[in-house]
């Protein structure tokens, strides 16, 4: 196993399978805003494309399964599901810090009953909260009773909530008729391989049947058990995210062949999430020093799987707690001891209102985007390059630079404005990084970008961003993302043509690892 | 005859629990814990301890060195 390769700053190694990796990326054919490329537009979709209406249906307003819905409505985890039933490398259920963010990690357990009050109380307080997905902090199928329980109770009180689950697997078979039973309409599998070779490297034991399973024959029954539940799941028509997580050198090439196996099996969508890994989580990998892959190497790996299958780009790895848009955290205001005092008024009509409200400012975003791009159609270049944009949400330019915690990041080409990923940047515990240091944050973590959009910045760090080699722009404040990164794009090139400027290519970016600071 | 699970390294993730076959688990004060008069080492029933099989944290349900081992009827 690879323990030395740690990275820091820009200083990134990189193997020559990832090199090829980055060279065919150059043919990768996006799925952009232009659609129409022959599949499903893309995680990233921006309306309905050419995605079956019945689809369309379930995805529409489903944050973690549509790109452009994550900007308008928000989920929540309940955290009913603290058993599991394998071991993940990657995984310490020692763990638990409310200051921390990512998969796995929870600050209280709820019984079944409490977990339907705050669903009340939250889609009271949250009209554009339309999802509950339970996602652990163990396994949502080795806590069956619980978790059944729990969707029990929110389709008799709460019933216009789409119910999910995030699973390893290894149970769904035995669960997909009662997975079916309660409407549950999209499950997410976490598959990180396909080949047991691979997988005796992430897992050491499963436990199955009433046996610790360890080694080749631990990953055997768990790929096997999860690509059987794969299928049957597709063959009831229930949505299926793949989330895989890349670890460089011991899977990051074989996820294009978990891809193909997939998708082969039905599987809507991908998300290949960078490892968090860190040795204060104590996990294996965070204690042996495997490394996380770059911005880059992850973005190279996405679009080398996209051929035809949805990507999913806007994956926070939030929390199995977590309330609020994705990027967002609000669990503080919903602890255990705040919603059992709360009354709770839950009002389906004023719930509606609110999200016919939000359908009509899509509407207005996809409408602007449709005509700026019309303006980009005589362009000629080959020119792709990314920018970073701070944004608060609803698909505007509309956060100030300084209060970012983290931003979007677009590919710009003659194709269009293609949203490509999200980048954190705020504060972690374990560092006490002062001003300075977190504007180094901040270029390290768009280091690949050629500008920043951004609603306000100040004098300093508008300077350092130049110096870097990043351009600020604010001159469209509170405007649409899409219509604004065109607009700026056409400008661009019309400056390259002229020979204003000289376009060169960016370097690397830095994927954070460690704690999130609550934004709460 | 018994064994039981070590307080400072239970995560309470309450895995152990519905695998006894001897329903001999329960919660206690944040964490799991085992009744050791109702505990067999899972002897007759399966191979090896289901608690320790299935616990995420490794000598976390341990044998419990006070009592004897357990000894399957005749």
């Amino acid at each position: 196993m690879d323990a030395t390769t740690q990275h820091e700053g820009d200083a990134i190694g990189m193997s020559d399978k990832l090199a090829e990796i980055m060279q065919s990326k150059a043919e990768h054919q996006g799925c952009g805003t232009s659609g129409g490329s022959g599949k499903a537009s893309c995680g990233s979709s921006a309306g309905q494309g050419d995605l079956p209406t019945e689809i369309w249906e379930k995805v529409k307003n489903h944050p973690c399964y549509s790109e452009e819905a994550h900007h308008h409505y928000a989920r929540m985890h309940v955290a009913v599901a603290p058993a599991c039933n394998i071991q993940c490398n990657y995984c310490n259920r020692k763990y638990d810090c409310a200051n921390e963010s990512r998969p796995g990690v929870v600050s209280e357990k709820l019984t079944p009953e409490q977990a339907a009050k705050k669903v009340l109380a939250v889609a009271s307080t949250i009209p554009q909260m339309t999802v509950l997905g339970i996602a652990g902090p163990g396994d949502p199928l080795a806590n069956p009773e619980k978790t059944f329980k729990t969707f029990e109770l929110i389709n008799k009180t709460a019933p216009d909530i789409k119910l999910c689950l995030s699973t390893n697997g290894l149970a769904l078979p035995d669960h997909v008729e009662t997975i079916a039973g309660f409407n549950v309409d999209h499950v997410t599998i976490t598959i990180n391989m396909v080949d047991p070779e691979v997988g005796a490297k992430i897992y050491p034991w499963v436990f199955w049947k009433h046996k610790r399973y360890t080694g080749y024959e631990a990953a055997k029954i768990l790929t096997d058990r999860q690509l059987q539940g794969l299928e049957m799941l597709t063959e009831r028509g229930i949505l299926c995210k793949i989330n895989s997580v890349m670890i460089p050198g011991i899977n990051d090439n074989h996820l294009v062949e978990v891809n193909r196996a997939v998708k082969s099996r039905g599987a809507f969508l991908h998300n290949i999430m960078p490892l968090i890994s860190s040795p204060e989580h104590g996990t294996v990998f965070g204690l042996n020093g495997q490394r996380g892959p770059t911005a880059q190497e992850l973005k190279a790996l996405q679009d080398r799987c996209e051929g035809e299958m949805n990507m999913m780009r806007h994956c926070r790895q939030c929390r199995a707690d977590a309330v609020g848009l994705l990027g967002e955290d609000r669990s503080a205001e919903f602890t255990t001891d705040k919603i059992m005092a709360m009354e709770v008024n839950y009002d389906l009509e004023s719930r509606q209102a609110y999200q016919a409200l939000v359908e009509e400012e899509r509407v207005a975003k996809v409408a602007a985007k449709q005509q700026e791009l019309e303006s980009l159609a005589g362009e000629q270049s080959d020119i792709k390059l990314l920018v970073a944009v701070a944004t608060k949400g609803s698909g505007l330019v509309n956060e100030h630079f300084g209060h970012a915690k983290e931003f979007q990041v677009w590919e710009l080409s003659t194709a269009g404005a293609k949203f490509v990923g999200h980048r954190r940047v705020d504060l972690y515990c374990q560092g006490g990084y002062g001003e300075e240091d977190s504007l180094e944050t901040i270029i390290r973590a768009i280091n690949d970008c050629h500008a920043v959009f951004v609603a306000k910045i100040g004098g300093c760090p508008k300077a350092d961003l130049i110096k870097a080699g990043i351009e600020p722009v604010d001159q469209f404040a509170h405007e649409f993302i899409e219509k604004s990164a065109i607009t700026w794009f056409k400008d661009y090139l019309a400056k390259v043509k002229s020979g204003e400027i000289e376009h060169t290519v960016r370097g690397d970016a830095e994927i954070r690892q460690g704690a999130l600071i609550s934004a709460a | 005859m018994a064994l039981k699970i070590v307080a400072s390294q239970c995560t309470s993730c309450s895995a152990c629990e519905p695998e006894c076959p001897n329903v001999a688990i329960f919660e206690k004060n944040g964490t799991f814990v085992i009744d050791p008069a109702k505990c067999t080492e899972c002897i007759g029933h399966y191979d090896a301890p289901q608690c320790a099989a299935v616990c995420p944290v490794d000598d976390t349900c341990i044998i419990d060195n006070s009592y004897p081992r357990y000894q399957p009827p005749a």
